[in-house]
């Protein structure tokens, strides 16, 4: 049965979709435009074998900064995602390093059988970089990428890739330029939060780096739980609870050795917070690790539900599955009573 | 079904258009130049072709209507409302949320929503299953299904088209709204379709071409899809103007998803009060 309508509270304003597009920047916080496109756009100067590809959706993961710059090294495709990527694998084998774009959705589960044969078992050079990457969409589920990780981690020879903000997002592009082999990096598109420059923080592949020291939890975290991580972490002085929080950009290959040091530490907490569902993440890549090493700290799991998203603004979705900063704290506060 | 068998199909066309302006100004912006260059269709399908009960939108007897591009669902819904199977109270919680109607148009959510959209160049797969079973209940009901020119570029939609006509789907009518437009610029330029008629034709179709904001022909249209003789599944490729009613959208640089400012919306609506006269 489909639901009633329920009339809103009289004078009760709800929050609309669209107008939350993209804002994953909280009031006031810095931004850098489109630090991918870019990004991109410089590391292609010196790299003539680079070329962008997108099916329909170069101006909604800002390839477009690019093939503005470089239109004869760019290929429109029209929306196939299949061919897209049976494409770029062809473009690979003849010697360019292809950087191909779509929204996450449409990458993993529309082309996900393409990827599998022609990149990864080929092991060709393709960057697939997604936009809405977990929930970052409104949209419902058709949009929203929640299982991502998951499906890109279950494919051999696939390098995974979480950025947190715009500093890591150039940086990852300027590594992928030199990366053989393929790569799966979640894109943070248009104006995205400038966080890890605070920290001094520079991007080493395939390395998780302590960003913040703790005693009462150790936060594991990727992507923009990293930056909700330390709001939460900040705002939790303020009870006196100390929140580490390890950043764990590369999800495949894991850092596993620095992972096993951090959590072995005795006496706190480990949460590992990820933007993806609770199947097949960061959460358990880390706790099977963790369990076969003999290390059991009190574990915690910050992520999606196994179930079909709503549609709606993105903070009230954010807040409703429990990955806003305030629902973050709210959580932590809960467990460590 | 609420008798207002007097109203024109035109007339139909600009209430749809108007309550989809009236979605449109709830979230500011959006799909609102694709609404509005859709409502002839619809309103020729709502209320001339298909067959429906609007106080029971899951009748056994209806025929099916599914919409695969779920982003033109601001259209849909204003169809709906029309049609009376949504309450018209209902479009101030388009795209908001705990709203039935959400921006990309879901089965679960909504009455009258055939099947979850968002995901483009699915939906003729489904039309295809849809017109099997029906044949297989012996049901004389149709499947109608819109889809947009940027879906022809997905390799499904043709593998949808091709099994279609295997297995003659002649309960099948698929309109596709050739808008030259789709996320990056124009569709033409982002992947060639052309000529569209002869390819359907080849690939086993009965195809017409039509204006698709020339209401007459597009009763015409539907008309002839209906009562074509040949054992064909059928395709009406619906020409139109992104905008179509509203000359200041009409003429305004062409996007897929445009902003309007807050006072445009009143413009809008005076604009297509202007073009009834
Ligand atoms: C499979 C899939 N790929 C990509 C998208 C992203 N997307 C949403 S609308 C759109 C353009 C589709 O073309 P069309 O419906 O003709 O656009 P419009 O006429 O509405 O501008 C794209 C690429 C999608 N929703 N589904
Ligand atoms: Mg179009």
């Amino acid at each position: 049965m489909k639901p009633k309508f329920t009339p809103p509270e009289s004078g009760k304003k709800r929050l609309t979709t669209s107008a939350m597009i993209a804002s994953l920047a909280s009031e006031g916080q810095a931004t850098k435009p489109a630090p991918f496109g870019h990004a991109l756009v410089e590391v292609a100067r010196t790299r003539p074998e680079i070329i962008g590809m997108t099916a329909d959706l170069g101006k909604y993961t800002d390839l477009h900064i690019f093939s503005q710059a470089y239109p004869d090294r760019f290929h429109q495709m029209g929306m196939a995602e299949q061919n897209l990527f049976g494409a770029a694998s062809g473009l690979a084998s003849e010697g360019f390093t292809v950087f191909a774009t779509t929204y996450a959705v449409f990458a993993s589960r529309r082309a996900y059988d393409f990827i599998h044969q022609t990149i990864a078992e080929e092991d060709r050079n393709v960057k697939i970089v997604c936009a809405l990457p977990g929930l970052t969409s409104g949209y419902g589920p058709s949009h929203q990428a929640a299982e991502d990780l998951a499906l890109f981690r279950a494919m051999p020879n696939m390098t995974v890739l979480d950025p947190c903000d715009a500093l890591e997002t150039e940086q990852i592009t300027m590594a992928l330029a030199d990366h053989k082999g393929p790569a799966y990096m979640r894109l943070l598109r248009g104006q995205v939060p400038l966080v890890l420059d605070e920290y001094g923080y520079t991007f080493k592949m395939g390395k998780a780096q302590l960003l913040r020291d703790g005693k009462d939890a150790l936060v594991i975290s990727s992507g923009i739980l990293t930056m909700r991580a330390l709001e939460a972490s900040k705002q939790l002085e303020n009870d006196k609870i100390s929140i580490g929080v390890l950043h764990v950009p590369t999800i495949k290959p894991l850092d596993v050795e620095t992972i096993r040091r951090e959590a072995a530490q005795t006496g706190r907490m480990v949460i590992v917070a990820e933007n993806h569902t609770e199947i097949g993440g960061l959460g358990e890549a880390v706790a099977r690790d963790l369990l076969l090493n003999g290390i059991a700290p009190v574990f915690k799991h910050i992520a999606l539900p196994d179930e079909f998203l709503l549609a709606g603004a993105l903070p009230t979705l954010h807040d409703r599955y429990g990955i806003s900063t305030q629902a973050i704290c709210a959580s932590i506060k809960g467990w460590l009573g | 079904m609420a008798d207002l068998s007097n109203l024109s199909l035109a007339d139909r066309a600009y209430h749809i258009r108007r309550l989809a302006v009236r979605m449109g100004e709830v979230q500011g912006q959006g799909y609102i130049a694709q609404a509005l260059d859709i409502a002839d269709v619809l309103a020729v399908a709502y209320f001339h072709a298909m067959t429906y009960k609007a106080d029971d939108p899951e009748w056994e007897g209806r025929d099916r209507f599914l919409l695969s591009n779920g982003h033109y669902a601001i259209a849909l819904y204003a169809a709906l409302i029309e049609a009376t199977i949504i309450p018209e109270d209902e479009l101030e919680t388009y795209g908001s949320d705990d709203s039935r109607l959400p921006m990309s148009g879901m089965a679960q959510y909504t009455p009258g929503m055939e099947m979850s959209g968002g995901s483009l160049g699915i939906g003729l797969s489904i039309a295809v299953g849809k017109c099997l079973g029906l044949k297989r209940k012996g049901s004389s009901s149709r499947v109608y299904t819109l889809f947009s020119d940027g879906e022809l570029d997905e390799g499904s939609v043709w593998e949808a088209i091709m099994s279609a006509a295997h297995y003659k789907l002649d309960n099948l009518i698929a309109i596709v709204d050739v808008n030259n437009m789709q996320a990056d610029g124009p569709s033409t330029q982002m992947m060639s379709f052309e000529p569209l008629k002869e390819k359907l034709e080849a690939f086993g179709w009965y195809v017409q071409r039509i204006n698709g904001n020339d209401i007459e022909a597009v009763q015409k249209a539907f008309d002839q899809a209906k009562s074509h003789p040949e054992a064909k599944p059928r395709m009406i490729i619906a020409d139109t103007l992104m905008g179509k009613g509203v000359p200041f959208l009409e003429q305004r640089d062409k996007s897929h998803f445009i902003r309007v400012d807050a006072h445009e919306w009143q413009l809008a609506l005076d604009a297509l009060d202007a073009g009834r006269s």
